[in-house]
């Protein structure tokens, strides 16, 4: 089976036209199978990009591309709630559930599991798959024996089993806003100061170490994942789905790179050094995979 | 003493933690209406060192509450990864063997095996679950037949009546103890910094991962395995490091702030009468770490507390600020949606 590789939810709130061109790009260029598109982080960005989902939706899907749409992953408020109801809604699309609510409208019918859900065993994975779940995006911090057992599961059941494994990990969610709280304002006052930083806010400790980047509820690793080195022993496992997390790099460039490693048209070690080149102001982590501390970077 | 309009307070149960079998008792002598512990492994969120039940423990415990009037929640509310379900079935088994009166899970793999194997059994959502809508809560009633859900720490009372209206099944909420900041069930920072997973291991900022770090000064550097979390002057008392509330410093201020919280605890206990006017059906107390001095002082007073309420009276409550963190206190998002 030929390896996926996917564009996973933009986690960030860009000005809502450079998300678009954004997307534009990915269509147009970019060697993928799979394009997740859909606010996951906070429902009060989402009229921004929301008019923009047809012709994003279009031009993807022109481009060979398949789309999903991926719902918010923490559903609290009526808004929230709504959010979550209006994309379930849609006719003929699929829907990638980032929390129980979507399951509630998505149970029963083909839908997708997003990295934001809790599917840390085979049995929740056996019960998910019953009830229409095709493809599992896995949680960031599970490491290689876990995604084993689980791609095994998975080819058993026939759904497909999505690791990601290029962006800033996704660490915690939270109720507050943390993006706003830097700003000295609350959500409900947030100001979309969110919008400021492309990549998160970083977030140094005391003794001035990088450590976590803040993007709004949401609380990311500073490192970004890498597991470029890691791809045989995944396609080895099962994996079926390579995501990429999306930044304010060249997407376009890193796409092609992984492409190339899964098509088996470069290795891993001659592609490591021209992906540092394209991400070069966040290390690289690796360690979740390797069972070790998240932040640390495993020669493999 | 002015008396108060009790007509629409319903006695809600009061629900404590305990460690160890000595402390289930005393949460039960002070008052408790139902004790939650775990087994001695990573099935449980509290899975700490010298800390919580073997079966025969279990057993003994529940046959003293219930020959006390109280009832015993296991917690089972880790999520079971991989191949390695065993040990959460096994721990269901044990609980149930155990005759416990509800066995509370967050893991949509061990809620289905409860509800396949013990279809009787009472089943309650976590809040490791991270349950916070209505749609999602009753998803898990559909599913697995919950019974009682625990709310995540994110709601204001107003929302919690709202979602109390809307779904079939009890309400707990925390009322007091630690509080964290992030969505519970869906932190992964304690595993970024040790390598240790909250949601499998059961662990939080664990103990053999924390350094106390003296300068020549005498100030207190406190630490997460290689993260600095925060710094204290000499004769400061430093808090237990935790990453949700250190102090960092951010791109584009030039102080270093509590990015997510201070230190505090939450403590609801004014908020007692509009909790049970929300609907509230169980009360939640915090601590399955803490002595059994606290657990004896918090479950007492609580249990004064609610039932002053419920007779009218108006409770006294500062002796509770004393058992909170650095005796700081806060509502939490319960009080107002500006805490967010």
């Amino acid at each position: 089976m030929r390896a996926k590789l996917t564009i996973g939810p933009n986690l960030f709130h860009w000005p809502a036209e450079e998300k678009r061109d954004f997307y534009f790009q990915i269509a147009d260029e970019a060697p993928v199978d799979t394009v997740y598109v859909g606010e996951v982080v906070c429902a009060k960005r989402t009229p921004y990009f929301e008019p923009y989902y047809d012709e994003v939706a279009e031009r993807l899907k022109r481009g060979g591309k398949e789309v999903i749409f991926s719902t918010l992953a923490e559903v609290m408020i009526r808004r929230d709630s709504a959010s979550v109801a209006a994309l379930c809604a849609l006719p003929d699309a699929m829907i990638e559930a980032n929390d129980a609510s979507a399951l509630w409208y998505l149970s029963g019918r083909p839908h997708a599991i997003g990295a934001l859900m809790n599917v840390y065993g085979e049995d929740t994975l056996s019960f998910l798959a019953g009830k229409g779940a095709r493809n599992f995006a896995l949680p960031a911090e599970i490491s290689a024996a876990t995604i084993r057992a689980l791609a095994a599961k998975g080819g058993e059941l026939g759904v497909g089993i999505e690791v990601t494994v290029y962006g800033r990990v996704s660490l915690a969610l939270s109720s507050r806003c943390y993006h706003a709280r830097a700003h000295r304002r609350t959500k409900d006052d947030c100001g979309y100061v969110c919008e400021l930083d492309r990549d998160g806010l970083e977030l140094r400790t005391l003794q001035g170490k990088p450590f976590l980047a803040v993007n709004g509820i949401q609380t990311l690793s500073h490192g970004c994942t890498n597991l470029l080195r890691e791809i045989p022993e995944l396609r080895a496992m099962g994996v079926t789905g390579y995501r990429l997390s999306p930044h304010s790099k060249d997407m376009v460039a890193i796409a092609r790179l992984f492409r190339a490693v899964l098509d088996d048209a470069l290795s891993p070690l001659d592609a490591a050094p021209r992906l540092a080149a394209l991400g070069p102001s966040m290390p690289f982590v690796n360690g979740f995979y390797h069972h070790v501390e998240g932040y640390r970077w495993v020669e493999a | 003493m002015q008396q108060r309009d009790t007509t629409i307070l319903t006695r809600p149960n009061l629900v404590c933690p305990a460690g160890t079998p000595a402390a289930l008792r005393t949460a039960v002598d002070a008052g408790a209406d139902e004790v939650y512990c775990g087994f001695q492994n990573a099935t449980n969120a509290r899975n700490f060192p010298g800390l919580n039940f073997t079966r025969d423990e279990l057993r003994e415990s529940v046959a003293y509450a219930h020959d006390h009037g109280a009832r015993v929640l296991l917690a089972t509310n880790t999520f079971a990864p991989g191949d390695a379900t065993g040990l959460w079935r096994q721990a269901i088994d044990d609980g149930i063997r155990c005759q416990v009166d509800a066995v509370i899970v967050a893991d949509i793999g061990v809620a289905h095996y409860v509800a396949t194997r013990y279809p009787a059994q009472r089943l309650h959502l976590s809040v490791q679950a991270g349950a916070s809508s209505p749609e999602a809560i009753r998803y898990y009633c559909r599913e697995f037949g919950v019974k009682r859900v625990v709310l995540p720490r994110i709601l204001t009372v107003k929302e919690i009546k709202a979602v109390h209206d809307e779904i079939p099944c009890e309400i707990e909420v925390f009322i007091f103890g630690n509080i964290g900041m992030m969505a519970e069930g869906r932190c992964s920072l304690t595993n970024y910094a040790t390598g240790i997973s909250t949601n499998t291991d059961g662990v939080c900022s664990p103990a053999h991962h924390v350094h106390y770090v003296e300068d020549g000064e005498r100030n207190l550097t406190t630490m997460l395995g290689d993260f600095t979390i925060d710094c204290f002057a000499a004769g400061q008392s430093a808090g237990y490091p935790t990453i949700c509330k250190g102090r960092y410093f951010a791109a584009g201020r030039d102080d270093e702030y509590y990015a997510f919280e201070e230190p505090r605890s939450l403590n609801l206990t004014s908020l007692l009468p509009e909790l049970m006017r929300a609907g509230v059906s169980a009360l939640k107390i915090e601590g399955r770490q803490r002595s059994r001095a606290y657990v004896q002082a918090v479950v007492s007073a609580f249990r004064k507390a609610v039932d002053d309420y419920l007779a009218g009276r108006e409770p006294e409550l500062d002796s509770l600020l004393a058992l909170t963190e650095g005796h700081k206190e806060t509502q939490g998002a319960f009080g107002e949606k500006r805490w967010r």
